[in-house]
């Protein structure tokens, strides 16, 4: 059975169940939303300085946004003990780890892609650099987040206050990441700088992570 | 319930438990939680084919015992065979888990849950699916999701899960827990046939009378141990009753 074809199963029956419960989508965008308003009426900015510090607040926003989806992962998978039948099949424990990573990169994008117009709406954005690049920084740093909380999320499913762990554990980690996102972004707003050297930082740190964290996993699926 | 569709010709037989060779082995299991220990040096020999009832109060190390069987955790010391493997990953294909909880996803349906658990065994073909959930006499056209099934149907539908991928070994904890008297004797009727079938099915639950007329012999646990034990050393309970070998 080859991992990719576990890894698509898995994500579509994600897909199906998020569509109809629609959990981790509408929690993302409610605290996504209340993000945007309460920031715009506490720094009411002019043009100029929304674009020096909204690299910060987008990616903080989904940041935050992101631990919504991120606990729902493997919430559903606890409830009726359901992981237990995974692990007891012969399927390979890296198809459950892409799917869910898969999973929440389409969650957190969406997120992205209705919030991305609020955002130039309440900030007045409007981006000097080059607009493509904010693309790939969007798709990067979004793996960057999801791939690390995807594992940690695993990672934490059997403490007792996980929704508490997981941002306890994932912060920290997601810093290098957290900073070339803000630091691209900004270059890119205020055309001020290159962002070649975050991008390729942010390239390096998904590579690295989702090769560590595909090593590692089935031992933590595994972990009692 | 409907007969299962795999007759294999290793079935049950009339000789006795010890004189078949074991598809699962138990040697002197323990584990820990912390400084508890949950299972105190469990052995035995579980006979290829044959029906086995594990009882025993709660706490005794039942559910503890058929995680460790299904590889769902590791034993602290100890070693557990099954199929002749020891590494209980390389026989997954082979073994069928239905665990005290149901195993399935709340939001899908009866079908939608199988196709998806097929999938994970390599199995695409829908009629599979259908013929599962016609066997647990469940229908297969049923929307509705499985949140919303009744206790009993969710039951069926779990045990429906497990026997799927038709496995030679299918073990299964309280598989009766909230399922009506006569729905319970359907279920026990099922997994005779099951292992009338060359199946071997080990049962834990607190209903032993329902297995009564169909397990091959009951294995007694307490303490951690396992009190009933005719192919090892452990101490024997005299009131254990092997009914279809006596």
């Amino acid at each position: 059975m080859s991992t990719m074809t576990m890894a698509r199963a898995t994500l579509a029956k994600d897909l199906r169940m998020e569509w109809r419960s629609k959990d981790a989508i509408n929690s993302m965008l409610f605290f996504g939303l209340l993000v945007v308003v309460i920031f715009s009426f506490a720094f009411n900015p002019n043009a100029e300085e929304s674009r020096h510090i909204a690299g910060g607040l987008i990616w903080v926003a989904f940041l935050f946004a992101a631990v919504v989806a991120l606990n729902q992962t493997w919430a559903r998978e606890l409830r009726n003990q359901v992981l237990d039948a995974y692990r007891v099949s012969p399927a390979p424990a890296n198809a459950l780890f892409l799917a869910k990573a898969f999973g929440n990169f389409i969650f957190v994008a969406v997120l992205e892609l209705l919030m991305a117009p609020l955002f130039i709406v309440f900030y007045n954005l409007r981006s000097v650099g080059p607009a493509w690049q904010l693309v790939v920084v969007a798709v990067l740093g979004t793996w960057a987040l999801v791939v690390n909380g995807t594992f940690f999320a695993a990672l934490s499913i059997r403490t007792r206050n996980r929704e508490m762990m997981l941002p306890l554990i994932l912060f920290p980690i997601s810093i290098p990441a957290l900073l070339a996102m803000v630091d691209s972004t900004t270059s890119i707003l205020t055309g001020e700088a290159s962002p070649d050297f975050w991008m390729k930082m942010l390239l390096v740190y998904d590579v690295v992570f989702t090769s560590v964290c595909l090593l590692l996993f089935e031992s933590v699926l595994n972990a009692e | 319930m409907h007969q299962p569709d795999s007759r294999e010709t290793n079935g049950s037989d009339d000789r006795p438990i010890l004189a078949v060779e074991p598809a699962i082995l138990v040697a002197n299991v323990v584990k820990f939680f912390g400084r508890f220990a949950a299972l105190r040096g469990a052995s035995y020999r579980f006979a290829a084919g044959h029906l086995y009832v594990i009882v025993g109060d709660n706490g005794a190390g039942k559910s503890t015992l058929l995680r460790i069987i299904a590889g769902l955790m590791e034993p602290s010391q100890g070693s557990v065979t099954v199929l002749g493997s020891a590494s209980l990953r390389s026989v997954a294909q082979r073994v069928g888990y239905m665990g005290h909880a149901p195993l399935l996803y709340d939001e899908l349906s009866g079908m939608e849950n199988l196709r998806y658990f097929a999938g994970l065994y390599g199995m695409h073909d829908l009629a599979v699916c259908r013929n599962a959930m016609q066997m647990m006499e469940l229908d297969p056209d049923l929307s509705r999701r499985v949140g919303q099934y009744s206790q009993g149907m969710r039951q069926r539908l779990s045990l429906a899960r497990a026997i799927l991928h038709k496995p030679e070994v299918i073990l299964l904890d309280e598989p009766f827990s909230n399922v009506d008297v006569h729905s319970a004797g359907e279920m026990a009727a099922f997994l005779g046939r099951l292992r009338d079938s060359g199946k071997t099915v080990l049962v834990i639950t607190h209903q032993a009378n329902v297995m009564g007329q169909v397990a091959d012999a009951f294995v007694h646990m307490a303490a951690g141990q396992i009190v009933t034990a005719p192919s090892s050393n452990q101490p024997a309970r005299i009131d254990s009753v092997p009914a279809r070998t006596q």
